[in-house]
């Protein structure tokens, strides 16, 4: 006897834009004990990629768990493809992979039969499950050491079988916490790249949780920032640097207290960083070559001017110092 | 996802029923649990016994063969409850042995290499999981329990004649139940236990001890309280007593006690067995704390509140 075909349907059918959004927030609230670990979190998230960031006890792993349905929410809820977190977590869990953080495998197996198993729990049956298992080992590069116990597997090989865990069943959405925790560069490189294919096939949405600005930098296409339990920022990657183009970074010689005056009248902000730095972010209708006219006007060399476009470091320290929300 | 392909690519084939996932655990726990030679050799000499009842049964109904060893029919033990009853005794302490050697590790395993939000992540509940475990042990233990016995009790219908099966087809609730609690008693303190201590030796030794300390202090309490009260918080009186309940052989009025006083005068006191709703009681509260732990313990993530 097959499930109902919605959940097989589900599963095959690609997003489209008329689709419900990938994690719809409703005023998501968790608390343990006394202390509120999510405050009322709100939005719809439908990147490819979500980079889920903040600093420690922020909340990204309560998020992501309560997403997953390990905890209940004491206020709101959450929507995943358009399905309730609480009423219907069973169908929830059929449609996701989910990658831990810390150290998690079934001791005295080989990978090839954990992740089988894993595959089997998912719904798949068992023949399917093992020639997923064989495929999914070899698509994360464990193909040689698939009948080998997992006791004996390093860190880094650990981290790929998690990764084939959480994708053999072929998951429409996928949540990796910390994926590249504990890695050396060449395998932090490797799983970067697997995580940015899975991103590319269209196939899986994913949404990363990661302390390294880097990586999700490098995967992601949207972020959520959480800090304090709340909404810092989120955003899509790109429009946040496109909306930073004017903004400049020059190198100045001479007074620049005049030049600064003249900025200020044509109406730029500008941030001094040193006596020879400064941050100007230019209003609609000013070119630069207006910035040369008042430089020589003033008296004023400029040394050195670049377009600087946000880095994520920038819009992640922004959202630590403002947290300004952009939902 | 062929091999060759190496891309990500989702799953499109039919699924499996959801009703019965939780058997996927004992199925692939087999595996491991044969695996040791030592433990697969154990698990035949569980039959033994079996094979023994077998043979009796057979020699009541072969008058040549008894002829020709030269046995005197009314020398052979009558079948009847209290042979069943006999032998399903005899299959629970093998049953214990079988449970104390593959249930600790069952899931302290898992805790311990936090494999729990690997199963829960999936469409698998926390009951399904509790279920898959109990069921390695409820299968195996229901393998040389019950289920013999209950082919036994329809050789013996066979071989003695429909009268026979009519008169004692009671006898057939008596030791599916009979080995079903003993093996989900079993079942259910083997999986707490495991979930509580992580180490299997500790988990091992504390199972044991659950079983036999308790004896021993009953039969304290038994001789110094001059009762066999005592027997309530051991859990093999307990279980021969429900046993034998469902046999119809079980008498409160056990033996006769005689003592002498300071003056030398000797009295006896009759002794009486804790009545069957008593002993039903406690398992099903050993049964329900043994829930509410295991419903404690089996989480994806420990909540530090």
């Amino acid at each position: 006897m097959a499930l109902p075909a919605t959940v097989q349907e589900e599963l095959i059918r690609p997003q489209t834009v008329d689709d419900p959004p990938v994690i719809d927030l409703h005023g998501l609230s968790v608390t343990f004990g006394r202390r509120q670990i999510l405050k009322g979190l709100r939005g719809d998230l439908r990147g490819k990629a979500i980079g889920l960031l903040g600093p420690n006890g922020a909340g990204k792993t309560t998020l992501i768990h309560t997403l997953l349905g390990f905890h209940h929410p004491n206020a709101g809820t959450a929507q995943i493809f358009g399905h309730d977190i609480v009423d219907q977590a069973k169908k929830i869990k059929s449609l996701i992979g989910y990658m831990p953080e810390r150290d998690a495998f079934i001791a005295k197996m080989t990978a090839v039969h954990f992740v089988r198993l894993m595959g089997e729990l998912s719904g798949l049956p068992s023949e399917a499950a093992l020639e997923r298992a064989h495929e999914a080992l070899f698509y994360v590069g464990l193909g040689e050491a698939r009948y080998r116990k997992l006791e004996t597997y390093s860190l880094g090989m650990k981290q790929l079988a998690k990764l084939a865990q959480a994708i053999v069943h072929g998951p429409k959405l996928i949540f990796l916490d910390e994926p590249t925790n504990g890695l050396d560069p060449p395998a932090r490189l490797r799983m970067i790249k697997l995580i940015r294919e899975i991103r590319d096939s269209g196939q899986a949405n994913i949404v990363l949780s990661s302390h390294l600005l880097v990586d999700v930098e490098e995967c992601c296409d949207e972020i959520l920032i959480l800090r304090d339990g709340q909404i810092a920022v989120y955003c899509n990657l790109e429009e946040e640097r496109k909306s930073n183009r004017k903004f400049l970074m020059l190198e100045t010689r001479g007074d620049q207290k005049q030049f600064v005056e003249a900025l200020s009248k044509l109406g730029c902000e500008y941030a001094i960083s040193s006596d020879s730095r400064l941050k100007v972010v230019l209003q609609d209708g000013v070119e630069v070559r207006d910035l040369y006219r008042l430089a020589g006007e003033t008296q004023v060399q400029l040394r050195r001017l670049s377009y600087k476009r946000d880095s994520l470091e920038d819009i992640f320290l922004k959202a630590m110092e403002n947290g300004y929300g952009g939902l | 996802m062929a091999v060759y392909e190496q891309t990500y690519k989702r799953y499109a084939g039919p699924l499996t029923p959801e009703w019965n996932r939780f058997l996927i655990i004992p199925r692939h726990a087999y595996r491991a649990v044969f695996s040791s030679k030592l433990f697969t050799a154990f698990f035949v000499i569980c039959f033994l016994p079996l094979l023994v009842e077998t043979i009796l049964i057979y020699l009541h109904h072969n008058f040549g063969a008894i002829a020709s060893m030269k046995i005197n029919v009314r020398e052979l033990v009558p079948i009847d409850a209290f042979f069943f009853q006999t032998f399903i005794n005899i299959q629970g302490g093998f049953a214990f042995f079988v449970a104390l050697l593959i249930g600790p590790p069952l899931v302290s395993r898992d805790l311990r290499n936090n494999a729990l939000p690997l199963y829960l992540c999936r469409p698998f509940t926390r009951t399904e999981y509790v279920m898959g475990k109990m069921s390695v042990i409820l299968i195996l233990l229901s393998l040389i329990t019950w289920v013999p016995q209950l082919l036994l009790f329809l050789f013996q219908s066979y071989l003695e004649g429909f009268a026979w099966f009519k008169a004692n087809v009671w006898m057939i609730n008596a030791i599916v139940l009979g080995g079903l609690v003993w093996a989900l008693l079993l079942a259910l303190l083997t999986q707490t236990i495991s979930a509580l201590v992580k180490w299997r030796v500790v988990a091992s030794g504390i199972l044991l001890g659950i079983f036999f300390i308790p004896t021993v202090f009953g039969a304290f309490v038994n001789e110094v309280f001059r009762t066999r009260w005592g027997n309530i918080i051991s859990l093999g009186a307990l279980i021969k007593n429900v046993t034998a309940g469902l046999f119809g052989t079980f008498e409160r009025a056990t033996d006769v006690m005689r003592f002498r006083d300071f003056e030398g005068t000797i009295t006896e006191i009759q002794m009486f067995e804790p009545p069957l709703w008593a002993s039903w009681m406690v398992l099903f509260v050993i049964c329900a704390v043994c829930l509410a732990l295991l419903s404690w313990k089996v989480k994806a993530y420990e909540v530090v509140r």
